[in-house]
């Protein structure tokens, strides 16, 4: 089936989405326990390998479940996992056939994990690091299970590196030797060059950051994101094994709060909502913490797996962040709110101008209609009066413009049958966009003057 | 059922058998002695029911006994069964669930033996069978056959698969594998928290639910949550990768080329139009009078007059140049088709009203001219034996000639079209007819008619001169036959590929024909190329009425019911090897269409790039 390696690779999203999915089923009914025992197994030395080789990208929460994107060897690999509730098993779904494709799924995703480890000369079956086992065993005498069966818990914990067939050394990260490929151009170089510092940036987003996680945060996908970017991350003692520093901790910088106030807060330190870390992962930077404090209106959560082309419909908070991540920081909000409110405006004017092409045909008629009355009347009404004629400037660009389109559109008529539907579909499909884009300026538009003359609103009551 | 209550003294005789038996009989069951026991009879309509239910304080608790088929009223131990029944609780009142409960056996080892069946013997000597098995195992164990507490290890061992791999390994099949297309990527309406115009108003919700779950471009519906921890579990996550297997292994994959065509590259590259110049841009004048239709135009051949025909009963005569209408002519119906003699030295127009022709001199211009053509038109003599016609010619009367009124021509059928041929002597009438009669050939000078076909071919549309060479062109619902005169005989079948052609013109060269259609087609052939179009231009949105090209400028024009005159350069080369070029240079519009109708017809100014057109909404219209 696979080939070679980098097959595998591109093939396994349908596999990890469907471990993860399968890691999460209660050991009852359904099916085997042991399917769901591998497919956790599995599942969790893919984080672990994950988070060792620093390869996630982008994560998204979704109302579905939550995404992540990591890039595998160069591939990207996106997996989805559901959130952590139980699940309502339906009726019509043949898990017969989904263990079928679960089984598949298990080898390709075991033979891959080993694959894997072995590239970044990891021990397979993975081992936790000897020196942080030693820390994480528990006080003698209160051992709750056995070493068998704790290790699982141990790995998914995500808290504990992995042991290396050879230890690493520091030389390990000598900076490769740059070999120019032919034709290429300097500045092409440069690109490659920028773009793999933003990478390595990237990958010690949160270096040097201590997180906790309160109880009420899923305790997972924070800690391996946080993990996956260099941080270090605990939680209460009492949730998990594998908490490493206790809430109490002077050194911790970041407490991820998801209720919506806390009452004991500790100076030193910042109380963030979990959405502030999936937002900083997707725009490469530690955004501002303000917009993300507990009991905080958060902002729009926006997808990373969105690139928006020309003529699509850009959100605002999109072209806020595009503007943060060049490095341009509007420091006052009234700035830039009158930076949105100019780029609206700009759009407008284009949207005007398209309507004025479509239009520019309807007026001439306009026009002629007007001249005919107006000769008719004269017919009618004798006593003709005299006005002052206005001066008519002629907009050149605009007569060209008509011209132009009018040209087109003759041309159009001579079009072959086969090529017309073509490019009559080509069309549609193009204005459908505009359409749709329209549509959702026009809506955001409506809500933001909704929401301000909501604020004037309380203003003014506020002042009366 | 309820126990009955011990007064009544009808018991149910008939046993555990479904009541419905008894429905339709007015008892149930016997008596001891073999009579019938009567069910109560019950006669209450709906009213009555509905007054014992305001009036009867026990309303609520009378039943009906199904066995017996009597009402029961429940006594108030039964009413409180009955409630507790509802709450779940035990039926007997005096039932107490929660006893002390006595543990017989219990943990604590006590002094004395729950029973006091005396112990087996087995209980004290050591089993035979079990000492066997043991014996075995420790056997077992002693041979290292059985190793004792090692952990089981049933998870599966991998190895590195792709270890060697070899590029020459790759075959055929794994070429040709098609892999799977991956899920598509979410956007921001999937988000937990999109931003607010990605949330579905109360409009587009509903249309959402409508619509069939197929057919939805989202599979779910745009939410918002405050805050993660309100985020609840996705109800359809396990039917999501239930789906994606199905599709995985159920739908056949296919390599799809798409051609990523840019659209202006599908746009043909024709000579711009400023180049090819002159032609009609604008509107000039526009010739108002008529009250109705304007059918026909016809122009005088120096281009000074113009004739139109309308619905209103009248012909009217303008002046080109200043849109004055100079005569009015009522000739008392419809006038079908109007034509302006070509012939220079002679003033004459033939029109079409029901089932004459009239030829009319409109005694407009030069004195001289119009004086001659009367003085020819009385210079008639008639010839000594009057030979058999298909049609009448008839003088006009005293006030007929006052009006301009020379001749007519009386038909036994409606007229639809008359034309001239180029010299101005002969001209031909389409009548309305499904006989071989259909059409005529008239000699204006002998004041001769005939019909130069013996079948019909169909029903025609129209028909034609050719300008120079001695050809007859003949359009009927498809075809466009072409007759050489001289030989007396078909030329020609000319394929239009239209379903129903209305109108037809000839290139003043002779080579080129085109035709209009009611199917919105205008169809250009290249008589010596072929029999089919060399071209089928669509480019009008509704039928065509009428087509013309102009005499010297390489122009042709068609009008359509649209409301709308395109006019098309219409190159054709000496050479014979060039294919003529058509581009169409400029969409001129201003007439309002009327009763769903628009242009009616078109004609081009003989000298100058003009283009006349009548339109439904009772107008002329010059265009230059």
């Amino acid at each position: 089936r696979y080939p070679t390696f980098v097959d595998a690779l591109r093939d396994l999203d349908d596999a990890l989405s469907m471990c993860f999915l399968f890691s999460t089923f209660p050991r009852t009914g359904k099916c085997h326990v042991q399917t769901i025992q591998l497919c956790r197994r599995l599942a969790v030395e893919f984080l672990n390998y994950v988070i060792a080789s620093r390869s996630l990208r982008k994560v998204f929460l979704s109302i579905k479940g939550i995404y992540y994107q990591a890039e595998v060897l160069g591939q990207p690999v996106t997996w989805i996992t559901p959130y952590a509730f139980a699940h309502d098993h339906p009726t019509d779904v043949d898990y017969r056939v989904m263990a079928t494709f679960t089984e598949f799924y298990t080898t390709l995703l075991g033979f891959v994990n080993f694959r894997l480890y072995h590239s970044l000369n990891l021990l397979y079956p993975p081992k936790i690091d000897g020196q942080v086992d030693a820390e994480l065993k528990p006080v003698e005498g209160k051992e709750y299970a056995m070493d068998s069966e704790s290790y699982l818990e141990k790995l998914s914990a995500l808290s504990a590196s992995l042991a290396r067939v050879v230890a690493p050394t520091h030389e390990d990260e000598v900076e490769m030797d740059e070999f120019p490929v032919e034709g290429e151009t300097a500045e092409q170089m440069d690109m490659r060059k920028k773009e793999q510092e933003a990478l390595e940036k990237h990958k010690k987003l949160f270096e040097g950051l201590r997180f906790f996680l309160n109880r009420e945060v899923p305790r997972e996908p924070l800690a391996f994101i946080i993990r996956c970017f260099g941080g270090q991350v605990s939680w209460d003692k009492s949730l998990c094994i594998g908490a490493t520093y206790d809430v109490s901790d002077p050194s911790i910088t970041h407490q991820i709060v998801d209720r919506p106030q806390v009452e004991k807060q500790v100076v030193g330190r910042y109380y963030l909502q979990p959405q502030w870390v999936f937002d900083s992962v997707n725009a490469k930077l530690c955004l501002p913490v303000a917009d993300y404090f507990p009991g905080v209106l958060l902002p729009p959560h926006l997808s990373p797996f969105v690139t928006e082309q020309e003529g699509d419909y850009v959100p605002p908070e999109k072209l806020k962040l595009l503007a943060m991540q060049r490095g341009e920081n509007p420091d006052e909000e009234s700035e830039e709110e009158d930076e949105e409110e100019e780029e609206e405006e700009d759009d407008n004017d284009k949207e005007e101008e398209e309507e004025e092409e479509d239009e520019s045909e309807k007026e001439e008629e306009m026009k002629l209609k007007k001249m005919e009355e107006q000769k008719t009347q004269s017919n009618k009404a004798l006593p003709v009066k005299v006005t002052a004629g206005k001066v008519r400037l002629e907009d050149r660009q605009r007569l060209e413009q008509e011209q132009q389109s009018e040209e087109k559109r003759l041309a159009i008529m001579m079009m072959k049958k086969r090529e017309k539907y073509l490019y009559k579909k080509i069309m549609f499909g193009k204005k459908r966009k505009v359409r749709e884009a329209n549509k959702l300026a026009a809506k955001r538009k409506a809500h933001d003057s909704a929401v301000k003359e909501e604020k004037r609103k309380s203003k003014k009551a506020r002042r009366a | 059922p309820l126990p009955s209550s011990p007064l009544q003294d009808i018991r149910n005789t008939v046993g555990n058998i479904p009541m419905e038996w008894y429905q339709d009989f007015p008892h149930i069951g016997y008596d001891l002695e073999g009579k019938k026991i009567y069910k109560p009879i019950r006669n209450k309509d709906e009213l009555d029911l509905f007054l014992e239910k305001m009036e009867n304080p026990d309303y609520w608790r009378t039943v009906q006994d199904k066995m017996t088929g009597a009402d029961i009223k429940l006594t108030d131990e039964q009413v409180d069964l009955v409630h507790r029944l509802q709450k779940g609780q035990f039926g007997d009142v005096n039932f107490n669930p929660y006893e002390p409960a006595v543990d017989f056996f219990t943990h604590e080892v006590m002094i004395h033996p729950v029973t006091n069946r005396p112990a087996d013997k087995r209980s004290f000597i050591p089993s035979l069978i079990e000492k066997e098995k043991v014996s075995k195992l420790v056997h077992a164990i002693k041979m290292g056959w059985i190793k004792p507490r090692k952990p089981k290890d049933d998870t599966p061992t991998y190895y590195d698969l792709w270890a060697h791999e070899d590029p020459n390994s790759i075959l055929g099949r794994h070429k040709m594998h098609v892999p799977a297309p991956k899920m598509k990527l979410p956007g921001h309406e999937e988000s937990y928290n999109p931003p607010p115009e990605y949330l579905l108003s109360e409009e587009e919700k509903l249309a959402w639910e409508q619509q069939e779950p197929a057919e939805r471009k989202l599979n779910f519906v745009p939410q918002q949550y405050r805050c993660l921890r309100a985020v609840p579990a996705y109800s359809r996550f396990i039917h999501e990768r239930f789906e994606r297997c199905l599709d995985l292994y159920l739908c056949p994959r296919q390599r799809k080329m798409r051609v990523n065509v840019d659209p202006e590259d599908l746009i043909p590259k024709l000579p711009k139009p400023r180049d090819l110049q002159p032609f009609p841009t604008t509107q000039a004048l526009i010739y108002r009078g008529h009250t109705s239709l304007v059918r026909c135009l016809s122009v005088s051949p120096g281009g000074q007059w113009l004739v139109s025909g309308s619905d209103d009963g009248t012909v009217r005569f303008w002046e080109v140049c200043t849109a004055r209408c100079m005569k009015t002519l009522p000739v008392g119906g419809v006038v079908k088709s109007v034509a302006w003699n070509p012939n220079p030295t002679v003033c004459l127009v033939a029109v079409c009203v029901e089932q004459s022709v009239l030829l009319v001199n409109p005694c407009l211009g030069d004195k001289l001219l119009y004086g001659a053509t009367d003085q020819v038109l009385e210079s008639y003599v008639a010839p000594e034996e009057e030979r058999v016609q298909p049609v009448q010619w008839v003088t006009a009367t005293l006030e007929e000639h006052s009006k301009g009124i020379r001749l007519v021509v009386q038909h036994s059928k409606a007229v639809k079209q008359v034309t001239w041929h180029g010299k101005g002597d002969y001209f031909a009438s389409v009548v309305s007819d499904n006989s071989n009669m259909q059409v005529l050939i008239h000699q204006t000078s002998k004041r001769w008619s005939q019909n130069p076909f013996r079948k019909s071919k169909g029903l025609v549309q129209c028909v034609l001169f050719h300008p120079i060479r001695p050809y007859f062109f003949v359009a009927t619902q498809r075809y466009v036959r072409v007759y050489n005169l001289l030989k007396q005989e078909l030329t020609k079948k000319l394929m239009t590929n239209c379903k129903w052609v209305s109108s037809m013109a000839i290139h003043p060269g002779g080579d080129n024909i085109i035709c209009g259609s009611y199917d919105s087609k205008l169809a250009w052939f290249d008589l010596d190329l072929s029999t089919r179009p060399y071209q089928l231009l669509r480019h009008h949105k509704k039928a065509l009425r009428s087509v013309a090209f102009h005499k010297h400028y390489p122009l042709f024009a068609s009008g359509s019911d649209d409301g709308t005159v395109i006019v098309c350069h219409g190159m054709v080369y000496n050479d014979l090897l060039q294919n003529p070029l058509l581009v169409p240079v400029k969409v001129l519009k201003g007439h309002v269409t009327t009763l769903d109708l628009g242009v009616l017809d078109v004609l081009f100014h003989p000298t100058q790039p003009w283009v006349f057109s009548s339109g439904a909404d009772g107008t002329v219209r010059l265009y230059t």
